[in-house]
């Protein structure tokens, strides 16, 4: 990672400052009501790099200690990063061992990034994407461990303010609705999550979801194939 | 309660791990010096179209059409994002005016 990269890399990530600012801080106003101060909060958010991962394990913080429940319970919640690794395996394939970083700081809001752009001109790719990710990071632990210390301190009324999210991929739908040729991937990752979660709930239609969607981009195939080249 | 310190730790860096397996699995699985099959190329590239969608009704899963305020607020917020963005295409505006439109709407109108 360079200035340059990290430079050009900024403005795309404003968003997800914000919503990051937001939802980082809820966290760590949530775990200092449950009495972990400001230097868990940088150690979580740190490693973990987890929007709702790191709400869960709050849980295991506060409950008696277990930690298999606590593995098998995190690799469940984010379960659904499978997906983002396997969009990004050509677009990661160049990049040596900046990968590393690369997969790990593959969140919810920066794989969302990453659907949505491409790197511009002048730019190394794989610079650029490690920047997106480093700076989300960045936001992330900030955020965090500010939530953490002050959060708790100001009063101000945020209720509705996890929308942010629903907001920044409801505009990235918009936009990759706008540049593709075929719309019915699109209606298939929304109808079948909505059918599961009528039918399965909202604990757990995730995985029943998932498996949904691979089989019918598999049926689907040879339909799709040529629109997305 | 908290955790005694060792045991907090313990967790967390158990809970870190299972985060980056999620995320590294794939690329685990299928490494770049190695040809990946067409099947995993494919859906490659269907999968992020598919993945938006079900990450946005993963988003909106707790919302109950049944009760109040019946997903109204919601609706209304998501058909203004979209109106704003075909628009504008600015996603700062999208995304920001958006967010601070629906704290109004739940704040202020459809608090209960």
């Amino acid at each position: 990672m360079n200035l340059k990269s990290l430079k050009k890399a900024f403005p795309y990530t404003i968003p997800v400052m914000l919503g990051y600012l937001f939802l980082g801080s809820a966290f760590g106003i949530l775990l200092s009501s449950k009495g972990y101060g400001p230097i868990w909060a940088l150690i979580m958010s740190v490693t973990m790099y987890a929007g709702s991962g790191q709400f869960v394990a709050i849980g295991f913080l506060t409950s008696p200690f277990d930690l298999w429940n606590a593995f098998f319970v995190t690799l469940m919640v984010n379960l659904r990063h499978l997906f983002y690794g396997l969009s990004l395996l050509e677009r990661f394939k160049k990049a040596g061992k900046k990968r590393f970083y690369m997969m790990f700081s593959l969140t919810d809001e920066t794989y969302s990034l990453l659907c949505g752009i491409k790197a511009p001109k002048g730019v190394d790719e794989h610079q650029f994407y490690c920047s997106i990710g480093f700076l989300d990071h960045i936001y992330w632990i900030v955020s965090c461990v500010l939530g953490n210390i002050i959060g708790s301190t100001i009063p101000f009324n945020s209720k509705g303010i996890d929308f942010v999210m629903t907001a920044l991929f409801m505009v990235i739908f918009l936009d990759q609705w706008k540049d593709s040729k075929t719309h019915i991937p699109q209606f298939v990752g929304i109808g079948i999550s909505v059918i599961c979660l009528l039918i399965v709930g909202s604990e757990g239609f995730l995985l029943p979801a998932m498996s949904l969607i691979l089989i019918c981009s598999g049926i689907l195939k040879r339909r799709l194939e040529a629109k997305l080249q | 309660m908290t955790l005694p310190i060792h045991q907090a730790l313990l967790i967390i860096l158990v809970s870190a791990v299972a985060t980056f397996l999620t995320r590294a699995l794939p690329f685990l699985l299928f490494p770049p010096h190695k040809k990946t099959p067409a099947f995993i190329l494919y859906l490659g590239k269907v999968l992020p179209f598919a993945t938006i969608g079900m990450l946005l009704v993963y988003c909106l899963k707790d919302v109950s059409i049944i009760t109040w305020s019946h997903g109204l607020p919601e609706a209304i917020a998501l058909l203004t994002i979209t109106a704003v963005h075909l628009w504008k295409r600015n996603i700062l505006l999208s995304v920001g005016g958006g967010t601070v439109f629906y704290m109004i709407l739940v704040q202020c109108f459809f608090s209960v």
